[in-house]
């Protein structure tokens, strides 16, 4: 009866049902995926396009070809920025190292530890405005607790983040502080799963300290020191916000990072194509570390459902 | 274990420990603890230029009330508040839907939509920006709340997907196997049978991403001009400006952006470092 009264109600229903494991994943991914590539996908393509134009934000677009790229091999900023970018990258890498050692440090069962290791991790989840904002005003050369704790011992501080050759490493102290917290969670839980008796059966063998660490344990904590290099790496090269908040770049761009002297070009010089440019240099190193994270994704999805 | 437990360690190494611990802590926190004595400082010490010494008196509560009154801080919190929680809740909506949609089919493309949304993740904000800025600017919601409710949205989605999506290929695959035998429907399935038990990871998703987004500086800074819909984080650089020799006042403010993710994280601590560390069994 009711397949006389709609017919054409059951192939349609059939087909969805007969493809339902096909279609509902799509159901299910499309909303996702559609803000996905409005807000991220197209846009990364959409500045790639730019680079090649030379155009003011408003008014008319010129293409111009490679000329942003050229200009940009041509300008000692640029330069600088991405020497200060490599700063942050090398000296960012101590975050795992130091982040290893206070994980290992604290990684013991007495009394409070567990409100003790909260703490430590604290400066990841505050701003990186308010950290910004605090280091700002250790460094201050007048009444900064840097220059405080000196003058007494007779020793004057240079003003940091007013000095050309002091300003980057002057931001780049201050990101550590947050990021060495991060790496150290990661290496907590990753200590929480190595082997017991992996350690106990070395230590039976007579490896001790250093040895028992690197031998032993690293490499059971591989995927954590995956992570945090990932993280770390990431982090360094999107450093902005402390940029924006302690210097601005300055002085002279002596602290100028890519992300910011990209933001410059694009919102007070009027350089849009150029800050796309800029922008699509960063893209294409940091693709390094998204090609490395995605090879290792797939290399271990293999073999899984 | 590793390292050794400190309890087989001779009483003076023991000792020296337990003394180490506070005070490496009170050195790693210097910062913040700075911060919290200077929020409580009088004016007449900062005046006298006593930055850092024993307060002479505590003025906690003329600095926090001076902040409400001369700073529309209280709105700068507001405005965070009006922007994170649809942020976080459109986010997770999404990424229930699309991890189930990953995790509980095999279909061609399946790794290549993966790959695209955990690729995403890591891009750099910039070359997002002078695209992103124009869609809102084209879509009419510049400089409202919309536009950095919706980009953060969008762009969370892709990390939460890849948790998700981890999250349920953990699952007991059989719950969805012997569902589908029974005839229930896809859907069904979905809300009846995943949703309950991802409940966990919406947990600690919802505490992480909290934090992100309302620690975010860079999307309002680009997204958003007027000041009476910015959030705390750009407040704060305004409050920077206003307070320009009040530090104590500064010091105020930062500690009221600072605290709702800091009261969210030791609430919820477990969460929020599950919701870090899943990358870490993952990769």
């Amino acid at each position: 009866m009711t397949d006389i009264a709609f017919p054409a109600a059951r192939p349609r229903n059939s087909f969805f049902r007969r493809n339902r494991l096909v279609i509902m994943p799509l159901l299910f991914i499309a909303p996702a995926f559609g803000m996905f590539s409005l807000f991220v996908i197209y846009p990364i393509a959409q500045s790639i396009a730019l680079s090649f134009i030379e155009w003011q934000g408003i008014g008319p677009k010129k293409w111009i070809g490679f000329q942003n790229y050229i200009m940009l091999f041509n300008d000692p900023v640029f330069w600088k920025s991405l020497v200060n970018n490599i700063y942050w990258l090398v000296l960012f890498l101590l975050a795992p190292v130091i982040g290893l050692f206070v994980a290992l440090y604290l990684n013991q069962k007495v009394f409070g530890i567990r409100l003790i290791k909260s703490l430590f991790f604290f400066p990841f989840v505050v701003s990186q405005v308010v950290v910004g904002l605090v280091f700002t005003w250790f460094y201050d050369p007048a009444f900064g607790l840097i220059a405080t704790i000196l003058k007494p011992l007779g020793l004057q501080l240079p003003s940091i983040l007013a000095s050309e050759d002091w300003a980057t490493f002057g931001v780049i102290t201050a990101g550590l502080w947050p990021q060495t917290a991060y790496c150290m969670i990661l290496y907590l839980t990753g200590l929480n799963s190595v082997n017991p008796e992996m350690v106990e059966a070395a230590r039976l063998d007579g490896a001790k300290g250093w040895n028992l660490l690197v031998k032993i344990v690293l490499p059971q904590l591989r995927a954590a020191t995956f992570i945090a290099i990932v993280v770390t790496v990431i982090g360094a090269l999107r450093s902005f916000d402390l940029v924006a908040i302690m210097t601005e770049g300055g002085p002279y761009n002596s602290s100028n990072v890519l992300a910011f002297y990209m933001y410059d070009n694009a919102i007070f010089r009027y350089r849009v194509g150029y800050a796309a440019a800029i922008a699509t240099i960063l893209f294409l190193i940091m693709d390094i570390y998204i090609v490395w994270f995605l090879m290792r994704l797939l290399k271990n999805e293999k073999g899984t459902r | 274990m590793f390292p050794r437990p400190i309890q087989e360690a001779s009483a003076s190494r023991q000792l020296l420990y337990k003394i180490g611990l506070p005070i490496s802590l009170v050195i790693w926190l210097l910062p913040m603890i700075a911060i919290i004595a200077t929020a409580g400082r009088s004016l007449s010490d900062i005046n006298y230029g006593n930055y850092w010494g024993i307060p002479s008196e505590w003025a906690f509560v003329d600095n926090f009330s001076a902040v409400f009154n001369s700073s529309p801080i209280l709105w700068y919190l507001v405005n965070s508040v009006i922007i994170t929680v649809p942020a976080i809740i459109g986010t997770l909506f999404l990424s229930t839907l699309a991890g189930a949609g990953l995790a509980l089919y095999k279909f061609k493309g399946h790794f290549v939509i993966f790959a695209i949304f955990i690729a995403g993740n890591f891009v750099p904000y910039q070359i997002l920006m002078i695209p992103v800025r124009h869609l809102t600017v084209n879509l009419g919601i510049y400089d409202t709340y919309w536009a950095v409710i919706l980009f953060q949205m969008a762009f969370q989605t892709g990390f939460c997907t890849f948790f998700m999506r981890n999250f349920i290929a953990e699952l007991p695959f059989e719950l969805v196997e012997s569902a589908r035998s029974e005839g229930v429907s896809e859907w069904k399935i979905l809300i009846h049978i995943i949703v309950p038990l991802v409940r966990p990871a919406l947990a600690a998703l919802a505490v992480l991403e909290f934090t992100f987004v309302w620690n975010d500086f860079f999307w309002p800074l680009i997204l958003i001009q007027s000041d009476e819909i910015r959030p705390i984080t750009l407040g704060l650089t305004t409050l920077k400006g206003q307070y320009i020799s009040s530090f104590n006042l500064l010091a105020a403010g930062s500690l009221i952006a600072a605290l709702p993710p800091v009261m969210m994280f030791f609430a919820m601590q477990r969460h929020f470092i599950a919701g870090l560390t899943l990358g870490a069994s993952k990769g």
